[in-house]
């Protein structure tokens, strides 16, 4: 069984699913940043639009995974594009969610008095609600990650390739080696990705918010 | 809203694209039996996840030694991807059908089930605990009619998100033949049949929907003191 599974993975095509694989995931995920969090900032001084983005948000997380790639499939077909949108659609809901909240957790009387002392909407927003609203906004991009690696998977349902082939053609043939080598391959990059960001979310936390969370936990 | 923007965007495809009388002569042969199977999925396996949850969560906010390894456990589990997972219960013999989609299911429900439990328990206020414990009550008596009644909102709150999730996978399942909407998107891909791809999907999407709206309505009903203080205000 470990032969089979160590065969597989020495195969010259799989180099090139776990590319397709992690192409998918990154691009997936930096688009659903780039779409979630300009909306995100352009609602942030109305209530009701950010009110808007978080119910939109909260409804959009509920769409099954396999649901939104069979719903872009039948106007792309096969291949790359298809599984790119479905899983830029699969990221921004919790990135929308998050930066949503996070710009608005600063107290208006906070922007307020900032605007008072003269600071520029431009100023406000990168002085003030940027620093405050980060944290919580890399939280929903984690959230986002995690879920497109996992659903990335499901692209070889509509010819989108990636690790998931492996495991469709090991299911297929009933042979356990190479459904095994696709699940461990999925399962390592997921878990890879939630501890890519543990240690980002370290490394990046300022000392001064570490304390403040350590005094608010402890 | 949704069902008028679904039914809209669908109307709005050419004929062959979307096949409105084939839905029509074929909804309850092959649609109505799906909606039921993932229905059913869907609810024993919440059931189940409950069944475990409840008792553990209660256990381990007793012994909080206990909570680390058991959020680590049910944490790693929430973090495979559901069609490695699938894969795995086939590999290790326990077959293809419901059953391996349902002990999947399970698995994934039980990380939120078990920590809103314990964080519901934690939500009780020590005073009540203590006015409990001065008015004669024994322990198990707090914990049936003062910890788990104010409890009762966060823990229906993790069996929302358990059910929108498992609604979510559920879907995926039909690939190891745990039927359900899923096993129509399946088809319809092999048929090359886009009618049959959409009708999967979209009422897959709106069961996810219609749970998480409605559960939420149950939540805030059970939150009397949290409407009152709206009201207030």
């Amino acid at each position: 069984m470990l032969d089979g599974i160590i065969e597989t993975l020495q195969r010259p095509t799989y180099p090139g699913l776990l590319w397709t694989h992690v192409q998918l995931s990154v691009l997936g995920t930096l688009l659903g940043i780039l779409i979630s969090v300009p909306v995100a900032l352009a609602v942030r001084n109305t209530p009701l639009g950010a009110a808007i983005a978080v119910n939109v948000g909260n409804l959009g997380r509920a769409i099954p995974s396999l649901a939104l790639l069979a719903i872009v499939f039948p106007f792309l077909g096969f291949g790359f594009a298809a599984p790119l949108i479905a899983l830029t659609a699969l990221a921004v809901p919790p990135i929308l969610i998050n930066a949503s909240t996070g710009l608005r957790e600063v107290r208006q009387e906070v922007v307020d008095a900032a605007r008072g002392m003269g600071l520029s909407e431009g100023q406000i927003l990168t002085r003030i609600q940027l620093p405050i609203a980060v944290p919580v906004i890399f939280a929903g991009v984690r959230t986002s990650a995690v879920q497109v690696v996992a659903s990335a998977t499901l692209a070889t349902f509509i010819g989108g390739g990636a690790l998931g082939d492996l495991i469709v053609e090991g299911f297929s043939r009933g042979d356990t080696a190479i459904l095994l080598a696709g699940a461990l391959s999925v399962a390592a990059l997921a878990i890879l990705t939630e501890v890519l960001f543990e240690v980002l979310e370290r490394t990046f936390t300022p000392k001064g918010l570490k304390i403040a969370q350590q005094r608010r936990s402890g | 809203m949704a069902v008028a923007l679904a039914t809209v965007a669908l109307q709005s495809l050419e004929p062959e694209f979307f096949d409105w009388v084939w839905l029509r002569e074929n909804f309850s042969e092959e649609v109505w039996p799906a909606v039921i199977g993932h229905l059913y999925l869907s609810l024993v396996s919440v059931g189940i996840a409950l069944a475990i949850s409840l008792p553990l969560g209660v256990l381990v906010a007793r012994y909080r030694r206990l909570y680390a390894p058991v959020l680590f456990v049910t944490g790693f589990l929430f973090t495979i991807p559901s069609l490695a997972l699938f894969a795995f219960l086939v590999a290790a013999g326990v077959g293809i059908g419901p059953r391996p989609v349902i002990i999947g299911l399970v698995s994934y429900s039980l990380l939120v089930l078990i920590r809103n439990v314990v964080t519901g328990i934690d939500s009780v206020a020590p005073e009540t605990i203590d006015a409990a414990r001065g008015m004669g009550l024994t322990n198990r008596q707090i914990l049936f009619r003062v910890e788990l009644p104010l409890a009762l909102p966060v823990i229906v709150a993790g069996i929302r998100i358990a059910t929108v999730t498992v609604i979510g996978i559920a879907v995926i399942g039909a690939f190891i033949a745990g039927g359900g909407l899923g096993q129509l998107i399946f088809d319809g891909i092999d048929r090359n049949f886009p009618t049959l791809v959409l009708t999967g999907a979209v009422m897959a999407t709106l069961m996810a929907i219609f749970a998480d709206v409605a559960l939420l309505l149950v939540e805030r009903y059970m939150r009397p003191w949290a409407r009152r203080a709206r009201g207030a205000n």
